[in-house]
């Protein structure tokens, strides 16, 4: 492990940081459950930050010229190369710093996309960045479509969401295929730290984030960002749709530091995935047969988790249990 | 004064970036740029470039990364070719939008299909539009000073763009010649550290590359219009400012034999020297025939242009890419736009050539002239034609 995270000190719900990297004012929908999940990690993260961002949501409601609700300094190139600029931004200053025109300094280093940004356009620039081992964190933001573009499927959907590239009809239950596992990609390039996160859990998130932030080389943060807009469910319901998923194993919680997967929120006794499919208008044209395919999906990948989890000895980390 | 060596043009450009002291190259290996990154990357592991070296999975994010490390403030330098090229084009519009002096060598080489690795120009013509300055180099030693200067230039406060130096894949890119090589002590003479004006830094946050609604992005286009055209003083200056450190003279125009010239032979790039054989033979067959090229592409050095062009009655443009479907080759269609409705416009005929590294000979200079001239007399000609096709 590294030495970053030896002494980590928690978040609790009463020593949230005060700072604030995203101001309020931006232009998201209401309710967007994505952009309350970037303003949270990067509270986290504190102030000695750069961010680099794909095109997207995110850029587009931040950045309208002459506004910009970026408190850091924040820099978009294009859709596909957050992990690349950001890879620059890294080498830049390290030959800065190594040439002593900068002061020695570490400064967190931010890419972030959505899920298309990352497990679609972005897939090869960011497997680059991750493999040459640039010490920056990737948060991709999964509000699993491409919404600012008006909710086109993306490989991060799930399996019969309705999106307007997918959309049900005489031969179509919707989404097609299985959402594209993109944390195991991101594992396999052995980097040091990966977490998965949820807004809801937003201690876990921050911690998760922090962590990230700390540990040297490259990090990679996969979160759970709903969108009512694209997911047809009520702006109101946005942390309580990704408690649900937590609680259902629609997106399991979970760490890999040095290979060793942490599940870091245990379900006991998982709520049927109909409780969650139920609250949005993506999933309402799907049948019982095809949500009882999902829910037999849902528990065989929870158990694969757990199974790997269980052959990675956890060192000092114990998962809270949600009932 | 340094002494000349013996040395690939490929390793000189890298030599000039090292002499230049480069904080990050990132690069992506393509034929005939190669032997640039490959030096460039050996300089760095023997420690006599203290620079980072990004071994990028792509050209696109070469670009990226060359973004990435100039916003950061970092000097950076990159090399590419052809379809690499191609693949850069979404971000090279961006980088000058981003007010990043990158400076990229291209070996020019011909774009697929079918694939070929071999010289031409069609690479570059189809990024003439991206708002960068492009500068086009003869021999090595033009090469080397180029990268000397486009950094020079690029890094200008009333410029703060990026520079392509362009070289002949393989016919330049390739063979030895003697190189006047500056050290990293005399380059710091002529090119001071690096100062960005505006960088990504946490003390002092800025935005880059936010969204241009319909209300402000033709204001921002029309600034990089301005910007580039307005280089051209400070490419020009750098010019006069490298003639006296180190003694010799670039213009963004070279002519060759123009005085009394009645007819002019146009060409870019390294060709030009069996060019001017052509033209040293037509005038001992008593032919009147001048010769141009196009040091300075973009921005495109019109003033000087029509000057040179004055009292010309006919010019054959050659062409090394073609626009298909257009009106002739690239350089051939804007310099007959640059010369309309100017006073005793000469007559212009445009010809391609050259494509995908096939050979160009003094015949073949002498064919297009005397073409040209043949339908200048004539009163018309086709609009422009390919020459050396094989028919069977
Ligand atoms: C090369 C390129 N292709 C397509 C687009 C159009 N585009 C912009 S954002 C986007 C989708 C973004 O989806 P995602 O990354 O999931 O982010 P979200 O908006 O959902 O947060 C698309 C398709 C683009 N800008 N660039
Ligand atoms: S479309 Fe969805 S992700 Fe985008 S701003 Fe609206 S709610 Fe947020
Ligand atoms: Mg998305």
């Amino acid at each position: 492990m590294d030495a970053a995270l030896k002494n980590f000190k928690k978040f609790t719900p009463k020593s949230l940081p005060k700072v604030e990297n995203l101001a309020q004012g931006h232009r998201a929908c209401q309710g967007c459950g994505e952009v309350l999940a970037l303003r949270m990690a990067l509270k986290a993260m504190g102030k000695n930050m750069i961010v680099a961002s794909a095109t997207g949501c995110m850029e587009i409601i931040t950045s309208p010229y002459p506004q910009t609700a970026w408190e850091v300094p924040w820099i978009h190139v294009a859709f596909e190369n957050a992990a690349a600029v950001a890879s620059g931004i890294e080498a830049g200053r390290k030959a800065l710093m190594r040439k002593g025109r900068i002061p020695k300094q570490r400064t967190t280093i931010v890419a972030m996309a959505g899920d298309g940004g990352t497990a679609d356009i972005g897939l090869q620039a960011l497997s680059g960045a991750l493999e040459r081992g640039h010490d920056f964190v990737y948060i991709c933001l999964d509000n699993e479509a491409y919404m600012n573009t008006g909710v086109q499927r993306s490989s991060s959907t799930p399996y019969g969401a309705m999106t307007t590239t997918s959309p049900p009809g005489k031969l179509s239950m919707g989404q097609n295929t299985w959402k594209k596992n993109m944390p195991a990609i991101a594992a396999a390039h052995a980097i040091p730290y990966l977490a998965t996160a949820s807004p809801a859990y937003y201690t876990d998130l921050m911690n998760k984030a922090k962590k990230a932030a700390l540990i040297k080389g490259p990090a990679y943060l996969h979160v759970y960002s709903p969108c009512p807009t694209g997911w047809r469910l009520a702006p109101e319901l946005a942390v309580d749709i990704s408690r649900l998923a937590v609680q259902t194993n629609v997106f399991p919680l979970y760490e890999v530091v040095d290979g060793q997967y942490i599940l870091t929120k245990k379900i006991k006794k998982r709520k049927p995935v109909e409780d969650y499919l139920k609250l949005q208008g993506r999933f309402r044209h799907l049948d019982k047969k095809m949500i009882q395919e999902i829910q037999e999906r849902i528990d065989r990948d929870y158990e694969a988790l757990v199974q790997k989890a269980a052959l990675s000895e956890v060192k000092g980390e114990s998962a809270e249990t949600e009932e | 004064m340094p002494k000349r060596v013996g040395i690939e043009v490929s390793l000189a450009a890298s030599e000039a970036a090292c002499a230049a002291d480069t904080d990050v190259v990132a690069a992506y290996p393509i034929t005939p740029q190669t032997h640039i990154v490959e030096h460039l990357s050996e300089l760095v592991a023997d420690g006599k470039l203290d620079a980072e070296f990004v071994p990028v999975e792509s050209e696109h994010s070469a670009m990226s990364v060359c973004v990435g490390s100039s916003a950061a403030g970092a000097r950076t330098f990159t090399a590419t070719s052809s379809q690499g090229l191609a693949l850069m084009h979404e971000i090279l519009f961006i980088a000058p939008a981003l007010r990043t002096p990158i400076v990229m060598v291209v070996a020019n080489r011909a774009l697929s299909g079918p694939i070929s690795i071999w010289n031409d120009h069609s690479d570059i013509m189809a990024e003439r539009d991206v708002g960068w300055i492009q500068t086009f180099a003869e021999n090595g030693q033009e090469v080397f000073d180029l990268i000397i200067h486009a950094f020079r230039v690029a890094e200008d406060p009333e410029v703060l763009l990026p520079i392509m130096v362009n070289l002949d894949g393989f016919t330049l890119s390739h063979v030895i010649e003697p190189i006047e090589m500056l050290s990293a002590s005399e380059v710091k003479r002529y090119l001071k550290p690096y100062k960005p004006q505006m960088v990504l830094d946490p003390k002092k946050p800025v935005t880059m590359g936010p969204v241009g609604m319909p209300e402000v992005y033709t204001e921002a286009k029309r600034q990089i219009e301005a910007l580039l055209q307005g280089s051209k003083k400070v490419v020009v200056k750098a010019w006069k400012e490298f003639a006296k450190h180190y003694g010799r003279t670039y213009k963004p125009i070279e002519t060759y034999r123009m005085k009394g010239a009645e007819v002019v032979l146009l060409t870019m790039g390294s060709v030009s020297e069996t060019a001017m054989t052509a033209v040293d033979r037509m005038w001992d067959k008593g032919m009147r025939v001048g010769l141009l090229r196009f040091r300075l592409w973009r921005p495109f050095p019109l003033q000087e242009f029509r000057r040179a062009m004055r009292g010309v009655k006919v010019l054959a443009v050659m062409d090394r890419a073609i626009s298909y479907g257009g009106l002739g080759g690239p350089v051939f269609t804007e310099v007959r736009s640059a010369l309309y409705g100017t006073f005793e416009q000469p007559q212009v005929f445009g010809f391609v050539a050259g494509l995908g590294g096939r050979d160009i000979t003094v015949d073949m200079f002498e064919e297009m002239v005397k073409k040209a001239i043949r339908y200048a007399k004539r009163g018309k000609g086709p609009t422009y034609e390919m020459i050396g096709v094989r028919e069977r």
